[in-house]
């Protein structure tokens, strides 16, 4: 194990300003581990005084090597990895795979699995955004935000551990559908969280959204302006925020999105508070989404019947020859992708998450790269924080909602 | 192929001589590494194709001419097109010219091709490692690294494993 | 309560050392906020309203590795934040204890490749082990509350004695 170097100026000169080599500017390291950067991201400030005349941000804390060990495992088994990746939308990565290895091999989608999909997908994407305003109150110094969030998000987490039996790491999006049908209780506990929420919405912007305190720290800091956002390629609430009106459920519509009716918040001032005021009405209409997606729920089954690439149900095996081989065949060795690539992307909470599946005529993929966006948004941010103090930058890093997982990988 | 797409690719086609296959429904150019800059700028000027959201490469490695493509995802947001262009890098030195002047995107996510898979972008502002630490040797996505992988641990070969493990004393 | 009835009218009570400071240990043991990846939102988690551990004494999460003495380790360790753990760990003062606290920390969990390493024991010593991907709060919970029992059978006393 390496010692760590002290930082020198040397190695980021081409980055700063000639005052740091003079001494005239401070470098400052918020390192790795600090309360307030939502996880380990290491940024090297330029300070003078306590204004930020250049952020250097350093990343590759928690790089897993999913890609590469994705490319060991068969296409079934890499799942697992992809929900590690941005651990706040465990079923949105899990969509976004799936999607890519039903592309792939062009499997089909039962209309029961995709309305189950679109509800856990929009349910995570609240719990990702109560998270979100849970921790950016507790780096502005309102604590009691951070309770109730995570008061609802045991609602959630309730629902999820009810459908798959885990909390947060479901896989329960499969290739073909879902992993199994939702228990009877499913229906009555969405509702009760849809009857529930929304006043709770409610106090959250009584809390928050006028609170001078709050509108004073956030209004008029972080500005991003429509150009540099496309520039740099930054994506979902963030871009929205910026005048853009571009959300992938509703451009490239996918699992059924065309048939909800749901607006798309857009704002055109591109500062922090904006961002914040995106993301509220995020909630409400991800609430719409999921009721009318329960009230359309149709019957059916919930994985595809294409044995070659769907292992069969349990109670199956025990009677037919075919099943038994499909089953063994699918777990010792995996089905088989053509030699071709393609890519396809959802919306996530934080922009367009994308996936690159290569496939080499095997069971194992050739290459498998996530697209994630708070790589790009985080990219953006040394733009964004220049001539603002610290304080602000905390603000700022907030409102952009990076997760270190997705950028990392 | 969509109807707005076939002229964009026809002048892709005429003018950089790029060939181009569909398959589920994609439209995947390949350019040469000449014209990749000329492309990305004539797409993002001339067709509004402002947004650049993925670049990455994929490593096809036993064979060695090309052994990389990288790939471009370009998306039209008010005509709601997307084109994927793919460039063809050889084995030996793999060199590309940098198109951070076109988009600014390429500012990290070449670094982060240059960090996985060893191929340069020549006049990049920053040509750092990004993911990996700076010590590490070898490019860790080509086909080539290993994976590192540890055995598990069982009881027949558990006194094996442990004393290989480096553990903290104290 | 508590206390008060064993005093007698003199207000004296008697214990061993050990016995006491064990005890003043384990009540009000400061966790590092040493949170990673996905552990770290269920650490969150058992630390806000549903699952509280500030019942458990572990009130405050501070940030600072010189006032605290447990570090809770929950997460993924790569290689390039392996030296910053290590030093973290030697900033803090003792007596100091680790929890590794899911698969990931344990033992390398789903990742077995170039990039994590296999276990944090590899990089610090480690009390108590949380399985777990990631861990439920009350998992957590009880893995603090067998640290706790560790702690309060720890014979400090008798092992200095015993170095010299």
């Amino acid at each position: 194990m390496t010692q760590l170097q002290p930082a020198n100026v040397e190695q980021y000169k081409h980055l700063i300003s000639e005052r740091a080599l003079t001494g005239e500017t401070m470098l400052l390291n918020m390192g790795p581990q600090h309360p307030s950067t939502h996880g380990v991201l290491r940024l090297v400030l330029e300070l003078d005084g306590e204004i930020v005349v250049n952020c250097i941000p350093d990343i590759g804390f928690l790089h897993t090597g999913v890609e590469k060990n994705m490319e060991a495992k068969t296409f079934h088994k890499a799942e697992v990895m992809t929900d590690r990746l941005d651990y706040m939308n465990t079923m949105g990565n899990n969509l976004a795979y799936v999607m890519a290895v039903e592309k792939l091999v062009d499997l089909d989608v039962p209309p029961r699995a995709q309305a189950l999909r679109v509800i856990l997908v929009e349910l995570q994407r609240i719990a990702s955004h109560l998270v979100l305003l849970g921790t950016w109150g507790l780096d502005l110094a309102a604590m009691s935000m951070f309770l109730y969030c995570f008061r609802e998000r045991e609602q959630i987490l309730d629902i999820f551990e009810l459908v798959s039996g885990q909390r947060m790491m479901t896989t329960y999006l499969r290739p073909g559908g879902v992993w199994r049908d939702v228990p009877v209780e499913f229906e009555k506990a969405v509702r009760d969280f849809l009857k529930i929420f929304p006043k709770r919405i409610d106090e959250y912007e009584k809390l928050l959204t006028k609170n001078p305190l709050f509108v004073d720290r956030m209004a008029g800091i972080g500005h991003l302006s429509k150009e540099m956002a496309l520039s740099y390629g930054v994506t979902g609430p963030n871009l929205r925020a910026s005048g853009v009106n571009w959300d992938l459920r509703k451009a490239r519509p996918y699992m059924g999105y065309e048939q909800y009716d749901f607006d798309v918040p857009v704002l055109t001032e591109g500062d922090t508070y904006a961002r914040y005021l995106v993301r509220i009405e995020e909630f409400r209409q991800s609430l719409r989404i999921i009721e009318q997606a329960l009230d359309k729920l149709p019957m059916g089954p919930v994985r595809s019947d294409n044995r070659k690439f769907v292992p069969p149900p349990r109670s199956e095996i025990g009677v037919s020859m075919e099943a038994l081989i499909h089953h063994f065949k699918l777990w010792t060795e995996g089905f088989h992708a053509p030699n071709a690539s393609i890519y396809s992307a959802v919306e996530s909470p934080r922009g367009e998450l994308g996936v690159l599946i290569a496939g080499d005529g095997g069971p194992k993929p050739r290459r498998v790269h996530m697209r994630t966006p708070s790589f790009d948004n985080l990219a953006v941010v040394p733009e964004l924080v220049k001539g603002y103090l610290v304080a602000d930058l905390v603000a700022i890093l907030a409102s952009i909602d990076i997760v270190l997982g997705d950028i990392d990988r | 192929m969509e109807k707005s797409l076939e002229p964009i690719v026809k002048v892709l086609q005429e003018k950089f001589g790029a060939t181009f296959e569909e398959f589920r429904g994609e439209v995947q150019c390949m350019v040469k590494p000449e014209h990749i800059i000329e492309a990305l700028t004539t797409l993002r000027d001339a067709h509004h194709f402002e947004l650049l959201s993925m670049l990455s490469a994929i490593d096809y490695f036993p064979q060695t001419s090309p052994r990389f493509h990288v790939i471009y995802q370009l998306n039209s947001l008010e005509k709601n097109l997307t084109l994927q262009l793919r460039v063809p890098v050889e084995g030996e030195s793999p060199k590309l010219p940098t198109s951070t002047g076109v988009f600014k995107t390429g500012l990290w996510r070449e670094r982060e091709v240059f960090d996985m898979f060893g191929i340069e972008f020549e006049a990049h502002p920053d040509p750092r490692r990004i993911l990996n630490p700076d010590e590490i040797e070898g490019h860790p996505l080509r086909r080539d690294f290993p994976l590192g992988y540890e055995e598990p641990q069982f009881s027949f070969n558990y006194e094996e494993i442990d004393l290989g493990k480096p553990y903290a004393k104290e | 309560m508590g206390v008060e009835q064993k005093l007698g009218n003199m207000g004296v009570v008697t214990t061993t050392l050990e016995d006491v400071v064990n005890w003043s240990r384990t009540n009000a043991m400061w966790p590092m906020l040493f949170g990673l990846a996905c552990c770290a939102i269920e650490m969150m988690a058992a630390q806000a309203s549903s699952y509280d551990m500030s019942r458990f004494g572990m009130e405050l999460m501070r940030a600072s590795p010189r006032q605290s003495d447990l570090m809770i380790v929950a997460g993924r360790v790569s290689k390039k934040m392996g030296p910053v753990l290590r030093r973290l760990y030697d900033q803090m003062p003792e007596p100091k204890w680790v929890i590794a606290m899911g698969d990931c920390a344990s033992c390398g969990g789903v990742f077995n490749n170039y990039a994590i390493y296999q276990g944090v024991d590899e990089i610090v010593p480690v009390d108590v082990f949380v399985a777990g991907c990631p861990p439920r709060p009350e998992a957590l919970i009880h893995g603090v509350l067998t640290l706790h029992e560790k702690v309060k059978a720890d014979r400090f006393i008798a092992n200095a004695a015993e170095k010299k």
